[in-house]
């Protein structure tokens, strides 16, 4: 499980940093996005990778750690948030400049 | 547990959602009510430095839930100092924009509180994870600050502030991450004691998250390679949220210091002074590049974009010495700073509403109305941000020079510091002569701003006159900076105060 969720992660960076640098403001949003989800994937594997456990100390003989649960619940919460805002400001930049490029206008 | 502590964040808070819901109320009421939080966090800033100045360290639990497992606020020298700086800057800041910036769009008074709630959180938080969340709310706020009042220049430029930010914070939460991977706990004081004691095989690990978070902390400083969002950023917003974007790059510079100071400070065992190859000679690169873009520019406000670049890198040297009496320095340069670029971009913009078409560019135009009398104000400004004798500025520079005699990179030092100053004053003096002496006189009366001028150049004298007061007061404040260096170079102090039982905690 350890490889899966490393090749995941990796993957989810690798497609986000190229998405990110591309000069479109749809595939930028995108690349965030991914970049993010990859993000919330690595802070929860911080607590270790425990399977069928409770984050309870004390009910069964070993426990998840429940911090990294908190962790990425914020993440998201955090992530949803800006995400809608900057869909809204790419939106707006669209209107406002004209064209959908990172720039404002195309490199012509 | 004095409650206290907690009132810097409660109060812009409660004033933000306050104001949201009273948006039916006429706007001179709610500007009254916003100004009126501000001056009582002035208050309550002034309370809280003069309780900590005799060096004790306040610690407040969130929910009575004792460090490392709760949230802990901690209040020692430097987050007072800052909390001081935040809310002086921000009262002249708000009352220049309740001249007429906050009609421009609906939300201003609230996004202006929401701003400093997130601001005065990243100065008191002791936890890592909060100082992201917090970092999370100054910026959302300053998101919408920058982009208030709409327009083409301003939707581009808070297009690409948003997107590095979102980047940045993604690298903040992958270093908070593999910190907490390897040492089990996000609360600063506690990795600090932690970090002492760690593996070696694990020590390659929490020493790339603290270089991730350095770069992160860079990112919001507008450290050379990572300060190419500023300058658009800076020039294209309106004057009181440029004034108060001061405050901004400093909470970079300060999470740097909290990073080089507590973490990774001299108790962190092997992996002590973990900053100490990269932040020095970065600062020097990022003042001269400050300067060398502050000459080049052709614009005012983008000349004084790229002095707050300047000045970061001014800051950062103080800080990257490392010494007891180079953060001194620094801590005495940084209101100094922060005052001064926030009393520039206001005098911007009284410039450029009377300049017309002509706006903010370096090209001679028809003479202003007032130019002699805010020609002075820039004569004043300019001594005091390129640091000649005997302002403010020269007392920042002098003892960060005095702190760099017989460091290995002394020359390095006086030379880019020295010349930088030197840059910066060619560029302020042909920017000034350009403005007001190359004026000719106009055809035809030009427009003058509608308010009355003594209400329009007060936000900017206060801020003025703060530098003046930190020249004059020289002395006192040096002595509260120099004990603010002391505390965080013993670090024992802070990590005292928030685990008092430490060592019993496994």
């Amino acid at each position: 499980m350890e490889i899966l969720l490393s090749v995941v992660i990796g993957a989810l960076t690798a497609g986000g940093v190229y998405l990110a640098l591309r000069g479109r403001t749809f595939a930028v949003v995108l690349g965030l996005t991914l970049l993010s989800y990859a993000v919330n994937l690595f802070l929860f594997a911080m607590g270790r990778l425990t399977i069928g456990e409770p984050p309870v100390i004390g009910s069964s003989e070993s426990y998840t750690d429940p911090l990294p649960q908190a962790l990425v619940l914020t993440a998201i919460v955090i992530g949803f948030a800006m995400t809608a805002f900057v869909i809204m400001l790419a939106l707006k930049a669209r209107s406002v400049l004209g064209s959908d490029h990172v720039d404002g206008r195309d490199e012509s | 547990m004095n409650h206290l502590v907690i009132a810097p964040l409660l109060l812009p808070l409660l004033a933000g959602i306050v104001l949201l819901l009273l948006r039916p109320l006429p706007l001179s009421q709610r500007r009254l009510l916003s100004l009126a939080a501000v001056l009582a966090l002035v208050v309550m800033a002034i309370m809280l430095l003069l309780e900590v100045a005799d060096g004790s360290v306040w610690v407040y639990a969130l929910g009575n839930w004792p460090a490392p497992y709760g949230i802990v606020l901690v209040l020692d020298r430097l987050a007072a100092l800052m909390l001081l700086t935040t809310s002086l800057l921000a009262l002249f800041a708000l009352l220049y924009a309740c001249r007429g910036t906050d009609l421009a769009g609906r939300h201003f008074h609230v996004l202006f509180q929401l701003q400093l709630f997130g601001l005065n959180g990243a100065f008191l938080t002791g936890d890592l994870f909060n100082l992201f969340v917090f970092f999370e709310v100054l910026l959302l706020a300053s998101y919408g600050l920058l982009l208030h009042g709409s327009g083409k220049r301003r939707t581009r430029a808070g297009l690409h502030f948003v997107v590095i930010n979102l980047a940045g914070s993604t690298l903040f939460l992958f270093a908070v991450g593999t910190l907490y991977g390897v040492l089990g706990s996000l609360n600063m004081a506690d990795l600090a004691v932690r970090l002492e004691g760690l593996a070696p095989a694990d020590r390659g690990v929490a020493e790339a998250a603290g270089l991730l978070l350095f770069v992160v902390f860079a990112l919001k400083a507008a450290l050379i390679p990572l300060h190419l969002w500023l300058p658009a950023a800076y020039a294209s917003t309106s004057a009181p949220v440029a004034a108060l974007f001061a405050i901004m790059t400093k909470v970079g510079a300060y999470a740097i210091l909290r990073l080089d100071t507590l973490i990774f400070g001299a108790g962190a065992g092997a992996s002590a002074h973990l900053l100490d190859p990269w932040l020095l000679p970065l600062a020097l690169a990022t003042l001269a590049i400050g300067m060398l873009g502050a000459i080049a520019s052709t614009a005012l406000r983008q000349q004084l974009a790229y002095l707050v670049v300047a000045s970061v890198g001014s800051l950062l040297v103080a800080f990257g010495l490392g010494t007891e009496a180079a953060i001194a320095a620094g801590l005495y340069y940084l209101p100094h700073s922060t005052f001064a670029a926030g009393a520039f971009f206001l005098l911007a913009d009284s410039i450029v509403i009377r300049r017309g078409d002509m706006d903010d560019r370096f090209q001679a135009n028809a003479a202003m109305t007032e130019r002699r009398l805010l020609g002075g104000y820039f004569f004043v400004l300019a001594v005091i941000t390129v640091g000649l004798p005997p302002l403010s500025g020269f007392l920042g520079k002098f003892l960060t020079l005095r702190a760099a005699l017989g460091h290995p990179a002394e020359a390095w030092v006086f030379a880019v510091v020295l010349g930088g100053g030197l840059l910066g004053l060619i560029a302020l003096a042909r920017s000034g002569s350009v403005m007001f002496y190359r004026a000719y006189r106009p055809a035809h009366a030009l427009k003058t701003p509608g308010s009355r001028l003594v209400v329009e150049l007060a936000p900017l004298s206060a801020l003025v006159l703060l530098s003046l007061a930190m020249t004059v007061w020289a002395e006192p404040i040096h002595r509260y900076a120099l004990d603010t260096a002391e505390q965080l170079l013993g670090g024992a102090d802070y990590i005292r105060a928030v685990l008092p039982n430490r060592g019993g905690l496994q």
